[in-house]
């Protein structure tokens, strides 16, 4: 089959207008698709973070308290609702916790080498809790040494107590200590006495999923404090395997039987890990789904657009596309010039859809902090448009190629 | 006349269901996709209290120096020390400090457990500056202020659960241990964004549920339940250690009615930054900032960028589809040139065949606008899905989106027909009678 570029252009020249439409369609279609599945496959990405925490079992309880009780008053109830806890059937542990893993914001240090180091060295989330809170949370202890009971302190509502030792994630310590002899090593978190690192733990989420927390991802420390704060702590408790549902509803029954001045909202109260984990991502879920979905009509429109001012040129042409075929042109001739007149036209579009895309792309990073997009998603897109377009071709060119070369002899 | 085109066009859509069908379908989805992420848009950018937002201003004073804050921008809160100095100059005609508390109603009456309440400690100058509205009696005066009184006023929410929404004032409350009088019950209100507190929130929350005066949360050393924020080394045990350490936590604000008043008080806070610096509290030059609500919303960057990239990408959509039924109209009226030929030739002049295709393309543009409302409220049921809980309740279907969306479809259909029914206007009548 020979190709027919330079007929196919002189026709084209006849329509410029539709032309230039379907051009200009597949151009901003390009840009955009381009762009939203960069977006979609950035925020699922984020999405898919690990937390460290063993998720299927893993439930956290937000204790606020209901009356005007001391620091001590406070610290003893902690313990007791601790052991009530843990003495439950369907219970493997739990832990008094300032915060969680997937939060959505929380409790944050700068850390430092030296004490009168000014620029500090990173960030690291911070966790407070007790000796049971590794277990609790199902993290993964790869190096050193859980915390000792008589290690944990009391922590009340405006001290800054900087326990002696540390548990940090594997990314702090390798952010710290890059050659790898982090364990025995210690730092400062914004306190005057150092903290000596005894253990690291393989991964352990941020409480955060913002944009503050990215360049920090996967730092985070434990210090061995159980906090007597008058607002309240959170409580990680983790069922043993295939009780979680039991175990939720034993745990407050448990902690209310222990005292009733205490606060468990109805509805944020209790939350198993795949609510904090649906909730933390929210945002990110939301883009994906809305791009994904804007992408897949976008596409369809697109090409229902071409099949539209397709059939319409066939429609026109019938009387020429009978001339040729009574010449000798065979139905195949009639197919490849309809497929390669939507290439040409496929082809125009792309090349200004790829300055659009990267157009876009570039708006985003300045305006939005967005990162650079990769090239494959370029050739992603135009893959997918050349295909889209030749797909939407193909009927009305089938439809053309049938033509009778009798239709060269009516109505002339 | 028009009347007899707009009948036209309809018997016209009729003639090509299919081409009508994605031309309609198109316009549809595109508005839909632009108003759903519009009405998000317009309710997280929109100006929470419009007739004050140009007289209120929050102060910042730079008290983490160079090598601490942020690119230069002094930190976004104020330090205990900072915020009770400049209350104490009382430079403005009303000024509040505010910050987040979280405590707890006693059980009592039918409620055998105890209610979590979350509130703010303000100064009475908070009821008038933000306009808040009063349901029953009023604020609590600056010589409650003075005399750091046990009062408190609550939300329309809170007394709704525990006075049955009774006039409660005179009545007597028990906050985590501590007696309060109410002296006043606010009606429902809950600004979007709640410009006065971003240090503590994104913007998006449920109602507060009561205020109490911020000498008194002090009294009873009520630790902030929003942010902290701190630089240096943190070397405090005790509250007053906190009070005095470079912690950020309050939020302060001020009214100043015009122009002079506002230079004036940017002048009077980089006296107090230069006299910090000379007296050795700060060893940097004074870095102040004054910044009204607009600015404040702004620079705060409340509109999460989501909305602003959704709405964005669907206007981008929307373009398209406009695109795409500028090539199918030209199809369609083309597709007609015979028609118009002969109408020409009996005697329509060319404005008159403009006009009717114009009509035609409105009456797509109307249907499409009818497609695209029916998806706009799918769409506004199902935006939970796509944004967080906090924001996808503000968004909704009124009169003003339902009128927007249906102008918008019309008016951008007949823009996108100005080419083809320029084109069909055009068509030569001799050339289309010949070939018949």
């Amino acid at each position: 089959m020979s190709l027919q570029i330079k007929p196919i252009l002189a026709a084209l020249r006849r329509h410029k207008a539709g032309t230039l439409l379907i051009a200009l369609q597949i151009a901003l279609t390009l840009a955009i698709v381009c762009n939203a599945l960069f977006i979609i496959h950035d925020r699922l990405a984020h999405i898919g973070e690990a937390s460290g925490v063993d998720e299927a079992s893993v439930f956290v309880i937000h204790n606020q308290w209901g009356g005007d009780q001391s620091e001590q008053e406070i610290d003893a109830q902690v313990r007791a609702d601790m052991a009530a806890l843990r003495q439950l059937p369907s219970v493997r542990d739990a832990a008094p916790a300032s915060g969680y893993p997937l939060q959505g914001g929380g409790w944050d240090n700068f850390i430092t080498m030296t004490p009168d180091q000014v620029k500090p060295t990173t960030d690291s989330a911070v966790y407070g809790g007790d000796e049971h809170l590794i277990d609790s949370l199902g993290l993964q202890l790869v190096a050193g040494r859980n915390f000792r009971p008589d290690e944990v302190a009391t922590m009340g509502d405006q001290q800054m107590v900087i326990p002696p030792v540390v548990i940090v994630t594997r990314a702090l310590a390798d952010r710290l200590f890059p050659d790898g002899s982090a364990l025995g090593k210690s730092f400062y978190a914004m306190g005057a006495t150092p903290s000596t690192i005894i253990g690291i733990v393989q991964t352990m989420h941020r409480q955060g999923t913002s944009t503050w927390d990215r360049p920090y991802a996967g730092q985070a420390l434990i210090w061995p404090l159980r906090r007597a704060d008058t607002r309240g702590l959170y409580y990680v408790v983790r069922a043993k395997p295939g009780e979680l549902a039991e175990a939720m509803r034993e745990a407050p029954r448990a902690l209310y039987a222990q005292t009733r001045m205490r606060i468990i909202a109805g509805k944020d109260g209790i939350q198993d890990y795949a609510r904090i984990r649906q909730r933390a991502y929210d945002r990110d879920r939301g883009m994906a789904i809305l791009m994904g979905v804007i992408c897949t009509v976008l596409l369809a429109i697109t090409a229902a657009g071409i099949v539209g001012l397709t059939s319409f040129w066939v429609g026109q042409r019938r009387k020429q596309i009978g001339v040729r075929r009574a010449l000798g042109a065979r139905q195949r001739d009639i197919l490849g010039y309809f497929l390669t007149e939507n290439l040409l036209i496929t082809g125009g579009g792309v090349l200004l859809g790829l300055v659009l895309a990267v157009g876009m792309n570039l708006w985003l990073i300045v305006r939005f902090a967005s990162q650079p997009m990769p090239i494959a998603y370029l050739g992603v897109g135009v893959l997918l448009l050349v295909l889209l377009g030749q797909g939407a071709v193909l009927a009305p060119a089938l439809k053309a190629s049938r033509v009778p070369p009798v239709e060269a002899t009516r109505s002339v | 006349m028009l009347a007899y085109y707009f009948q036209l066009g309809l018997r016209s859509l009729r003639r090509n269901p299919w081409l009508t069908a994605l031309m309609v379908m198109a316009i549809g989805v595109g508005v839909a996709a632009s108003m759903i992420t519009w009405s998000v848009f317009r309710a997280v950018s929109g100006n929470p209290i419009p007739d004050r937002s140009a007289q209120l201003f929050t102060p910042q004073v730079d008290n983490w120096g160079p090598q601490n804050n942020h690119d230069g921008e002094p930190p976004d809160g104020l330090d205990y020390v900072d915020a009770m100095a400049l209350m104490h100059e009382h430079q403005a005609r009303r000024q509040t400090l505010l910050y987040a508390v979280q405590l707890a109603v006693s059980p009592g009456g039918d409620r055998s457990l105890p209610l979590a309440a979350n509130g703010y400690a303000v100064d009475g100058d908070f009821f008038p500056m933000f306009e808040v509205p009063l349901r029953y009696g009023s604020a609590w005066s600056a010589a409650d202020d003075q005399a750091r009184a046990a009062v408190v006023v609550l939300s329309a929410e809170l007394n709704q659960r525990l006075f049955g929404g009774a006039d409660s004032v005179g009545r007597t409350v028990t906050l985590s241990g501590h007696d309060y009088r109410v002296v006043g019950v606010t009606r429902h209100w809950n600004p979007q964004p709640r410009f006065f507190d971003l240090f503590s929130t994104n913007g998006f929350d449920d109602a507060t549920d009561f205020y109490m005066p911020f000498s008194r949360a002090l009294d009873l050393q009520l630790r902030t339940a929003g942010r902290n924020s701190c630089r240096g080394k943190l070397s405090f045990t005790t509250w007053d250690g906190w009070l005095q350490s470079n912690c950020v936590w309050i939020t302060a604000w001020v009214q100043l009615d015009n122009p002079a008043d506002v230079s004036t008080y940017h002048r009077f806070l980089e006296s107090y930054a230069a006299a910090q610096q000379h007296a050795g509290r700060f060893d940097w030059a004074p870095n102040v900032r004054l910044r009204d609500v607009a600015q404040w919303l702004d620079y705060q960057h409340v509109v999460p960028p989501e909305s602003r990239i959704s709405l964005m990408v669907a206007l981008g959509f929307f373009v398209i589809c406009l695109v795409n039924t500028v090539g199918l109209l030209l199809a369609k009226f083309l597709r007609r040139a015979g028609e118009i030929g002969v109408r020409r030739a009996l005697g329509a002049t060319r404005r008159e065949i403009y006009l009717q295709y114009l009509i035609e393309a409105g009456a797509v543009g109307l249907a499409g606008g009818v497609i695209g409302l029916i998806l706009t409220s799918v769409g506004m049921a199902s935006v939970g899905i796509l944004f967080e809980p906090q924001i996808a309740r503000l968004a909704h279907l009124n009169l003003s989106l339902v009128a927007l969306t249906l102008l918008l479809a019309v008016v951008a259909t007949m823009v996108a027909a100005f080419y083809p029914a320029w084109r069909a206007a055009r068509v030569q009548p001799a050339w289309q009678l010949k070939s018949n």
